[in-house]
């Protein structure tokens, strides 16, 4: 099994921890891991703005980079949401349709198609609340979500409570968008920054030690967030703690 | 026309304290109560299928429809009159006030005489026009379009309604109980009911055949606004049409427990025939419903029957209040449907959304709401109804994010902080993101850089 590592740019950029510890987890499972080095970005926020002609050399390079795998593993829900299911700006080839089937994040990936049952490695003595994404819930259903009646599950859940000697606590809003919405995060600043405070707030009084993601956008907005209020929250990637980080 | 600021506006919003922690918590203890009525019935997801296929059905065979329900509300003695637009609907409603010389109306709430800006047009014709709704009192006595569908006035404290009250109804200004103010606006609103020449509602639905107006209220001020004058107008939106009573109850169901939580509105009142010696008249208005229609992407957000569930889930609505939108229609819907109005006018509402979906999933009669705000981003785009330097931002970051060269110019650079930040998250408003939040310390090699140095052997793709 070929498997291509998607790092998002802001993951290179600012979090490569997250992108070391997506690939030492996919190699710990024996998977061919490759990163192909000249990718940059799939195209969301340009898209996102509405400007897909402008997202179409970024999904173009994509695709060029990627094509030929037989799987695509991302460590961010929203960017994989994009590749599966608005990467519209380009032709339909044989390439951009497989491409966009097998892409997948990481959550999904090692449940779904892994089938992974233990992390026997895992260890994460700590309070930690889950915060899913809205494409990573919404549009990748990664899990039940307390809008639609349906038998309750959690993709996420099911791998983090394989982890020894984790602890949940749950807010109250535990599906509530954070704010971060990409270029929402500066071009709607007030409301973006206010849905931010409440949702590290609402972890901070469910008693979070850690706010856990699989979406890092996320939880570098509600860091900036927290950091700004002086709430003790840390955040950490759903990647590093089934990975074995215990700080 | 100017573009509406919502940004601008929801910052005013957000600085009031008091005014958005309830605001937000008061539309979301509704969004629970919605949860726990739902989850009550195992047929939930059954009936917004069931809910939106009727729609679709409804909306795909409309032309039928609507003269079904003409030839059904004549039948039954009312009057029915065809309205192009908002003007051709105002005019009509004065001239059937002016053949009775009606000097009075009480109505109850209407989305769509908001539309059409009804109230200003008849007040300019001497028609003295009196909002019966609580909410919508408050709201018409402060000169404030309602903030939102079902709760027009749910973004003013008690203490906000005591100050309008005092200001126009005389009422102690430092009594704001709420039972004192409820009673107060009461009091002076009933003789209205009694003397009004005539008496006004809009339509929960409208059934063709039967020809009857189905009007769902929590106050009873649309039945004592119909029962009690001599002369009843009826406004009814032409997407409000289903076509057998045998329908209603899938929609009823649904109505208030995704409105309000509450299992069924106090009052569901039909309407079908005028009493003896009285009139009854039913204008059924376009303004613009008809192009909806026709429009590939967007003609779903007909399905709407105004319950406001996306705008107490939206967390963007719930923390930015409705009259940020600046428009007739707030929140997730009023965002989608706004453009269709007046595309540069609200060419930013669109934006206003973190693209999340709990709008769509709680929407009873299952709007796609979040992909149209996505489409219609693309709409706006395409007709270049961007702002300029957000268009240009786009051009950039689509140039950068195409080379894996200047890519890696970028975010490897050298320096900390804000020069980190991808351009298009710093283009425009001078750094945003710093205001509240602080800025991500940039790490001292990115993830390739780490990647080239710890996997020497790898990098290389499968072809």
């Amino acid at each position: 099994m070929r498997v291509a590592l998607f790092i998002p740019c802001y993951v290179d950029a600012f979090f490569p921890e997250v992108g070391i510890a997506t690939l030492e987890l996919l190699e710990r499972f024996g998977l061919d891991v490759t990163y192909p080095l000249d990718q940059t970005c799939c195209g969301q926020p340009m898209a996102n703005s509405g400007c897909h002609a402008d997202a179409a050399g970024a999904e173009k390079l994509f695709v060029k980079n990627f094509a030929g795998f037989d799987y695509i593993v991302g460590p961010s829900g929203s960017c994989v949401h994009h590749v599966r299911d608005h990467f519209i700006a380009i032709p339909q080839t044989p390439d951009v349709t497989a491409v966009r089937g097998r892409t997948f994040e990481l959550v999904e990936f090692l449940h779904d198609i892994v089938k992974v049952k233990a992390f026997p490695w895992a260890s994460f003595p700590h309070k930690v609340g889950l915060h899913n994404g809205c494409s990573t819930l919404r549009a990748l259903r990664e899990a039940s979500t307390t809008e639609i009646v349906e038998p309750r599950f959690s993709k996420p859940m099911d791998l983090l409570s394989t982890v020894k000697h984790i602890e949940f606590v749950v807010p109250q809003r535990p599906d509530e968008c954070c704010g971060f919405g990409g270029t929402f995060s500066v071009y709607e600043e007030p409301v973006s920054a206010k849905m931010g405070q409440d949702k590290v707030s609402d972890h901070a009084r469910a008693g979070a030690e850690y706010i856990v993601s699989a979406d890092m956008s996320c939880l570098m907005h509600q860091k900036g967030c927290a950091e700004r209020l002086g709430l003790p929250v840390k955040f950490i990637h759903i990647a590093q703690i089934l990975n074995g980080a215990h700080e | 026309m100017k573009r509406i600021d919502h940004a601008e506006g929801s910052s005013t919003f957000i600085k009031a304290k008091d005014h958005i922690d309830f605001h937000d918590k008061r539309l979301w203890d509704l969004r629970k109560k919605r949860d726990r009525e739902s989850e009550a019935m195992p047929e939930w997801e059954e009936l917004r299928s069931l809910a939106s296929a009727i729609k679709e059905h409804t909306l795909t065979h409309l032309a039928d429809y609507l003269e079904e329900f003409e030839r059904n509300a004549t039948k039954n003695g009312a009057t029915v009159h065809w309205a192009r637009d908002a003007a051709e609907h105002n005019a009509i409603v004065h001239t059937i006030l002016e053949s009775k010389s009606a000097r009075t109306l009480v109505k109850s709430k209407s989305m769509l005489t908001d539309e059409c800006d009804m109230r200003r047009f008849l007040e300019q014709r001497g028609i003295k026009v009196i909002e019966t709704d609580l909410g919508e009192r408050i709201q018409q006595l402060d000169d404030e379009p309602p903030s939102h569908i079902v709760l027009p006035a749910v973004h003013k404290l008690r203490t906000d309604v005591a100050r309008v009250f005092a200001d126009t109804l005389g009422t102690d200004p430092a009594n704001h109980d709420v039972h004192y103010l409820a009673e107060s606006q009461r009091m002076t609103t009933r003789p209205d009911f009694l003397t009004a020449d005539a008496g006004m509602t809009g339509a929960n639905f409208a059934v063709a055949e039967t020809g009857s107006v189905v009007v769902c209220t929590n106050e009873g001020n649309a039945d004592l606004s119909v029962h009690l004058p001599k002369l009843y107008i009826a406004s009814i939106g032409i997407e409000k049409m289903l076509p057998r009573i045998e329908h209603l109850g899938v929609f009823i169901r649904m109505l208030s427990r995704s409105a309000l939580g509450s299992p069924i509105t106090q009052l569901t009142s039909h309407f079908r025939a005028p009493r003896p010696g009285t009139e009854m008249h039913i204008v059924l208005v376009d303004n613009g419903r008809a192009e909806r229609l026709g429009m590939e992407d967007f003609w779903y957000s007909l399905k709407c029957i105004r319950c406001g569930a996306c705008m107490n889930t939206c967390p963007v609505y719930r923390r930015s209040g409705g009259l940020s939108y600046g428009a007739t229609y707030s929140g997730p819907i009023g965002v989608i449907i706004d453009p269709t109005f007046n595309l540069r006018k609200y060419s930013a509402l669109p934006f206003a959304s973190t693209l999340n979906g709990s709008c769509t999933s709680v929407c009873p009669v299952k709007i796609n709401i979040h992909e149209q705000i996505y489409k219609w981003r693309e709409v706006i785009a395409l007709r270049n109804q961007l702002p300029m330097a957000k268009r240009e931002a786009m051009r950039m970051a689509g140039k950068v994010l195409a080379s894996p060269r200047l890519y890696r110019a970028a975010a490897g650079a050298a320096g900390t902080g804000v020069e980190h930040l991808p351009r298009f998250m710093m283009y425009s408003r001078l750094n945003a993101w710093g205001k509240q939040r602080e800025v991500p310390k940039a790490p001292p090699a990115t993830f390739r850089q780490w990647y080239l140095a710890n996997r020497p052997k790898k990098g290389k793709g499968p072809r």
